[in-house]
């Protein structure tokens, strides 16, 4: 895998260049092509609108290695025991089937921006005239004393859906009585900034019922966290005495761990561990560094319409972005690569472009029935993606509030999933 | 209201004032008689029982859907959830739509739509809460003001095409094709109704943290628009 382009082009290329001219159509092909790699929530989302609303156009091809795609949001209700795996599951049979997209099985390997070329793994080449990269995250080598990609079968991170998932899962019901569990916690910025504090509360309500006199550990690198006094009144609400939630200010910054030996160091104090949860620092999915559109981890994108500052013909959606204050979400990159699908259409086939406005919701559940939310509506300025107002659960609110608010996390599940699959 | 004296004032502008109506208190005899459309279900009084409908005895700064013993539309129980609390000012904009507060309430009603008589029958009903000598400026019972959209905005034509791009913003929680799990149908609303609602939203009348967020960026047009889209929608 060849790195053919690193040169960072800095900030300044003409985004609005890309909302004007209907130009680079037609030059010896038919149809405008686009080419999303990347089929979660940024990348379904845009392929299947800018497919469903040009109505044939424009030609549109969704690279995505997995033939049915776990949604990493929820997979947390998964290890609570709220879910099933497979209701996580989703393929891309009606996205193929019903607009029209090709949708293509394999790894996108490389990214040629001066020929406009994608290189997958099977050996095909792809050109475009607008591609659209939403590869979600991968993780910093050497965050974590101890712990490489070669670790995650004895420490799972369970930072992207599936099997990781399910591995966890499986180790945390393996945990001897009275065993503990530790969570290596990212630091800023990573996806989904409340995950981490929901598993730990659905693997908390999954030990109290199997296991009760199971300890829970954190370590954790940051002083503060999403909704985290919602998330300490529910964990003393529901699980007293059984979490051990150890900050910044307390060594949590401090850590190696030990895969072979199952032991975490927090602090130079060694424990040792009968699961272990490391979710590492993060950077964009790698494609994007090969794409030569990455600055440091992430990828710098202008706020109107989701291009790469880099190159107005490259877009990058979700996690992988550097936006500005929109958190690394599923609902986030669905709401970007609307935006970012509505600008895109008008480049290609000249079709109208609305300024973008962009929202985002978090759910968390605590407990049963103990749903909790935060989230905040934005707009494009010239700097970045910027808040425009919010709201967040208060804590002590009536029970009765928390059923309904998780009741609506579960209603977005259906909406978003039908959004982006559907 | 201290909520209403936060609203910034080219919001508020945009609801006509009620003029002669806000701060007075209206006929209760007269109510009586507006009531009379409401007896077929409700009842009110000593010794009033459920019916069709809730006894209205205590209404006033009541959580919707919070009277003991009456089964409440999932609807009505969700907008108590999301803390909807019956006061003079709710009540009304409920009496004038049931609908357009509450989506898909039992209560099958029209609306009363002049202003001067759901003031009587709010001054009718007040006789039944428990503190009426807190009338008649005092929470929850004092009228601040009238909130009739104003007739402009409901007769915006909306731009479907800007509604269909408006509603990416929608469809990530609420789903195309009118099902409605955890989360309402906002499609084929007569368009009236739909906007009423999101203006509600915006004024915070209506209760959802998120609702009240999504709407209140949401300038007359774009509320226009996406009305204009959500009714045709297959």
């Amino acid at each position: 895998m060849t790195l053919n382009r690193r040169i960072f082009l800095g900030t300044g290329v003409a985004a609005a260049a890309t909302l004007n001219a209907p130009a680079l159509l037609a030059d010896g092909h038919g149809k405008p092509r686009v080419v999303v790699i990347g089929g979660g929530a940024g990348g379904a989302t845009a392929a299947r609108y800018i497919a469903k609303d040009s109505k044939g156009e424009v030609d549109v091809t969704l690279i995505e290695p997995s033939r049915t795609y776990f949604t990493c949001f929820f997979s947390n209700l998964y290890l609570g025991g709220f879910r099933e795996i497979d209701d996580l599951g989703h393929n891309y049979g009606t996205l193929a089937a019903k607009y029209g997209i090709n949708v293509v099985h394999d790894w996108a390997v490389d990214v040629d921006r001066d020929s406009k070329m994608v290189s997958l793994a099977g050996g095909s080449k792809l050109p475009y005239d607008k591609l659209i990269l939403s590869p979600g995250i991968d993780f910093v080598e050497g965050a974590i004393e101890g712990w490489s990609l070669s670790s995650q079968n004895a420490m799972p991170h369970a930072y992207k859906g599936g099997s990781q998932t399910e591995l966890l899962k499986a180790q945390v019901a393996a945990m001897p009585e009275g065993g503990t569990f530790a969570m290596v916690a990212p630091p800023n910025p990573y996806r989904c900034p409340p995950g981490p504090y929901e598993r730990i509360s659905m693997i908390a309500h999954t030990l109290k019922a199997s296991n009760p006199t199971a300890k829970i550990i954190v370590a954790d690198p940051k002083s503060k966290f999403s909704k985290m006094a919602l998330f300490q009144e529910g964990w003393s609400n529901h699980y007293e005495g059984m979490i051990d939630w150890i900050g910044e200010d307390f060594g949590g910054g401090e850590v190696s761990v030990d895969p072979a030996a199952m032991t975490v160091t927090i602090d130079g104090e060694v424990t040792n561990v009968d699961a272990c949860n490391v979710i590492p620092a993060m950077k964009a999915g790698r494609i994007a560094e090969m794409a030569g559109v990455t600055d440091g981890n992430w990828a710098p994108v202008n706020a109107a319409d989701m291009s790469s500052k880099a190159d107005p013909d490259v877009y990058v959606l979700g996690d992988a972005s550097q936006q500005g204050d929109m958190p690394k979400s599923g609902f986030s990159a669905n709401s970007q690569a609307k935006v970012c699908a509505n600008a895109v259409r008008g480049a290609l086939t000249g079709s109208k472009v609305f300024p973008a406005k962009f929202s985002n919701t978090c759910w968390s559940l605590i407990d049963t029935n103990d749903g909790v939310k935060v989230g905040a509506t934005y707009e494009a300025t010239e700097e970045k993606i910027a808040k425009v107002d919010g709201f967040i659960s208060a804590t002590g609110e009536h029970s009765d509030v928390r059923k309904a608010t998780f009741e609506e996390s579960e209603g977005w599940y259906a909406g978003i999933t039908a959004d982006m699959f559907s | 209201m201290t909520r209403l004296r936060v609203l910034p004032a080219a919001l508020a502008a945009t609801f006509v004032a009620g003029a002669a109506l806000a701060n007075q208190i209206g006929d209760a005899e007269a109510g009586a008689k507006v009531f009379s459309q409401c007896t077929g279900c409700h009842e009110i009084g000593k010794g009033a029982e459920d019916r069709i409908g809730p006894h209205l005895n205590g209404i006033f700064g009541r959580k919707a859907a919070a009277h003991q013993g009456y089964a409440y539309s999932k609807s009505m129980t969700r907008a108590g959830n999301d803390g909807l609390i019956w006061t003079a000012e709710t009540l009304d904009a409920y009496f004038e739509n049931p609908r357009a507060l509450v989506s898909k309430t039992r209560m099958s009603f029209r609306g009363v739509k002049k202003a001067k008589d759901r003031a009587d029958l709010l001054a009718y009903l007040r006789g039944f809460s428990d503190n009426p000598s807190d009338l008649p400026e005092a929470e929850p019972t004092a009228r601040v003001t009238d909130h009739d959209l104003d007739p402009a905005i409901l007769a915006l034509e909306g731009d479907p095409e800007y509604g269909e791009y408006l509603s990416n913003e929608c469809l990530t929680c609420h789903q195309s094709d009118g099902s409605a799990e955890g989360i309402p149908s906002i499609t084929n609303w007569p368009t009236d109704d739909f906007v009423v609602a999101m203006h509600a939203y915006k004024r915070k009348l209506r209760p959802h943290p998120v609702m009240q967020m999504m709407a209140g960026r949401l300038n007359d047009e774009e509320i226009a628009a996406l009305a204009a889209y959500f009714k045709d929608i297959e």
